[in-house]
């Protein structure tokens, strides 16, 4: 374990630009195929983008494909096959992209009728563009990097966690990185890599984060 | 009303707000951002730039904000296109046509139209882009539901609207067919103004007793203009419904009447249906009224927005923002801000209306539950500072 990092952790914070692509869905037969159409972005925006967002508006499953059919189309059971899909356990955007069409297809061929939207709304397909500015902080120790995982913006963990592994693909989360690499902590490293921001969102992995990071200081050695 | 800082909004916004605001703005410092619509006063655009433009200016961006000039020849002709473009009947002919580009010729060199980012409000001023400089990236604002426009219309204003390199529509059911960039932009509500600022319980008071409410007995409030699509009709139903289980008054506020002759007509059902029922209140307010609906929604106990088809509605966050739940109809925006069971209920019908509010009359803590969720929420995301966010990250995407 090293007291001090040579190279400082800069703390990014993150806002998204949306865009919408003009393209709706009524039924589910639909769904699935503008999902083979639209962009990464869109995929992106409608799956791991759900965390950006304020937690009453993210919905009531873990992607907004799997809220949309439950909610507004009213089709539970797709829904639930579609919200188990976990994103982080995709290689690449295409990956998860090929799944969600994949679950919705096979659905379709076990029933008869096109469930559609009846009174509910269609589904619009939106894009974003995530935007991210310095928040401001800085750590160099351990001690630094607690103090400012507890202050930052939900968007700034976002943003190391999601973003810097997916889009910017870094191909892993900037924390565990820089833990690793910068203050020789393989297994705090390990632990906050591990950390999924879809089970219980990401004021879950700020608690453990804080929680493991307490334990380095008190202990004065890696987990 | 002084010209509006960003500390100003410290105490009512997050603290990750604040320091976004101020790291983005560094970003953009000195980059020319210019505001253009068609009116400095009246309306929830020019409400809303009075503020907005400030705030930008006080984060270091070179914001302007210039409003085109009409005859009320061509203020007809754009309230007819405006109604068009909504999805009423209206007749527009080729002189009125001519009429509002030649309008908007004239103020092309009347004004100075430079700016690295040129955003465009709504349809009156559209044509401005025919003027553009050389340099600078054009946007257009679209603040009005585009969800079914009358085909000539918008057929007219695409051909305008087409030259942009973006628009920005306020829901993703008002974007429509377009090769440019279409971004979404919620509005939002400022909560340090007349309408959305504290209230002493003096200043309440005495609004009320102007205002010659009671506060004896459960308040539903609604607070829309007297327009069959908010269903006024609708409200009273529901209320009278509740009333044969819950004690409660019900309170229709809105914008006189005198320019609108449907209004008139409305109001008179209105009226009517209301009968002698010393329960119900119907209020005609003034446009600038604001510190009166603040009252009025601080006074509720619930607040209903039972519109059958709507733009955004910002009322409702209004009405969040003063903690109160909300029952509103499944229509334009107020889907984006009623989050069902947290922040109040969505209703597709008069009984679903009157179920939802008895529901609420007879489970007081739930209706607190639900305010402070409904404050929380409208916090984070509509409120003028989120608004100013987005702007900003616009400026700087395009413009980078």
């Amino acid at each position: 374990m090293s007291e001090r990092a040579q190279v400082p952790f800069e703390f990014f914070c993150c806002i998204e630009l949306r865009q919408m692509l003009g393209l709706k869905a009524e039924t589910e037969k639909e769904l699935a195929g503008l999902i083979k159409q639209v962009s990464l972005d869109s995929i992106y925006y409608h799956t791991y983008g759900l965390l950006l967002r304020h937690r009453y508006r993210a919905g009531a499953f873990s992607n907004d494909f799997a809220t949309w059919v439950a909610v507004q189309v009213g089709d539970r059971v797709l829904g639930e096959r579609l919200a188990v899909l976990d994103p982080l356990s995709f290689d690449t955007l295409v990956d998860l992209r090929d799944e969600i069409v994949s679950v919705i297809d096979s659905h379709l061929k076990s029933i008869v009728v096109v469930p559609r939207v009846a009174y509910g709304e269609p589904f619009h397909f939106i894009q974003s563009r995530i935007v991210a500015v310095p928040a401001g902080m800085t750590a160099q120790t351990l001690q630094e990097f607690r103090q400012a995982v507890s202050e930052v913006d939900d968007r700034t963990l976002y943003y190391h966690t999601l973003e810097a592994r997916v889009r910017l693909k870094h191909g892993r989360n900037d924390f565990a990185a820089w833990l690793r690499d910068g203050l020789n902590l393989p297994t705090l490293a390990a632990r906050i890599g591990a950390l999924d921001p879809f089970t219980g969102g990401l004021e879950r992995v700020r608690t453990q984060m804080l929680a493991y990071c307490d334990q380095v200081l008190i202990q004065g050695r890696d987990l | 009303m002084n010209a509006a800082r960003l500390d100003d909004y410290r105490e009512v916004t997050s603290k990750g707000t604040m320091c976004f605001l101020r790291s983005l703005a560094e970003r953009v410092r000195g980059r020319r951002f210019l505001h253009v619509n068609s009116t400095s006063q009246g309306g929830g655009v020019a409400e809303i730039l009075h503020r907005l433009v400030p705030l930008m200016a006080d984060l270091g961006v070179d914001a302007r904000w210039e409003t085109i000039k009409g005859d009320p020849a061509f203020f007809s002709v754009t309230k007819a296109f405006h109604n068009a473009l909504q999805g009423q009947e209206a007749l527009i002919t080729k002189d009125m046509l001519e009429a509002y580009i030649e309008t908007n010729r004239q103020n092309a060199s009347n004004l100075s139209l430079e700016g690295d980012l040129v955003l465009i409000h709504d349809p009156q001023p559209a044509p401005l882009i025919n003027h553009r400089p050389p340099e600078g990236k054009w946007v257009w604002r679209c603040h009005i539901d585009l969800s079914h426009p009358q085909r000539q219309a918008w057929r007219h204003l695409r051909k305008y609207v087409a030259k942009y390199d973006g628009a920005v529509f306020s829901l993703p059911k008002f974007a429509q067919r377009l090769a440019i960039p279409q971004f979404l932009i919620y509005p939002s509500i400022d909560p340090l103004s007349d309408k959305n600022r504290e209230l002493s319980k003096a200043e309440l008071n005495g609004i009320l007793d102007r205002l010659a409410i009671p506060r004896d007995k459960p308040i539903l409030l609604q607070v829309s203009r007297f327009d069959r699509f908010k269903d006024p009709i609708g409200v009273i139903d529901a209320y009278r419904l509740v009333k044969k289980h819950n004690e409660c008054r019900l309170i229709l506020a809105g914008g006189g009447a005198e320019d609108d002759p449907e209004g008139g007509a409305v109001l008179g059902q209105v009226r009517e249906k209301a009968g002698f029922d010393p329960d119900i209140h119907i209020l005609e307010l003034p446009p600038d009224a604001h510190l009166e609906i603040n009252a009025l929604q601080r006074a509720a106990t619930i607040v209903v927005q039972k519109s059958l088809r709507e733009g955004f509605g910002l009322t409702v966050a209004e009405a969040m923002w003063k903690g109160k739940p909300v029952v509103g109809g499944a229509a334009g925006g107020i889907t984006v801000q009623v989050i069902d069971d947290v922040t109040g209920y969505t209703v597709h019908s008069v009984e679903g209306a009157a179920f939802r509010i008895r529901h609420l009359l007879n489970n007081p803590d739930l209706i607190a539950r639900m305010g402070e969720a409904g404050r929380e929420y409208v916090r984070h995301e509509f409120l003028i500072t989120r608004h100013l966010t987005d702007y900003l990250t616009m400026l700087l995407v395009l413009t980078a």
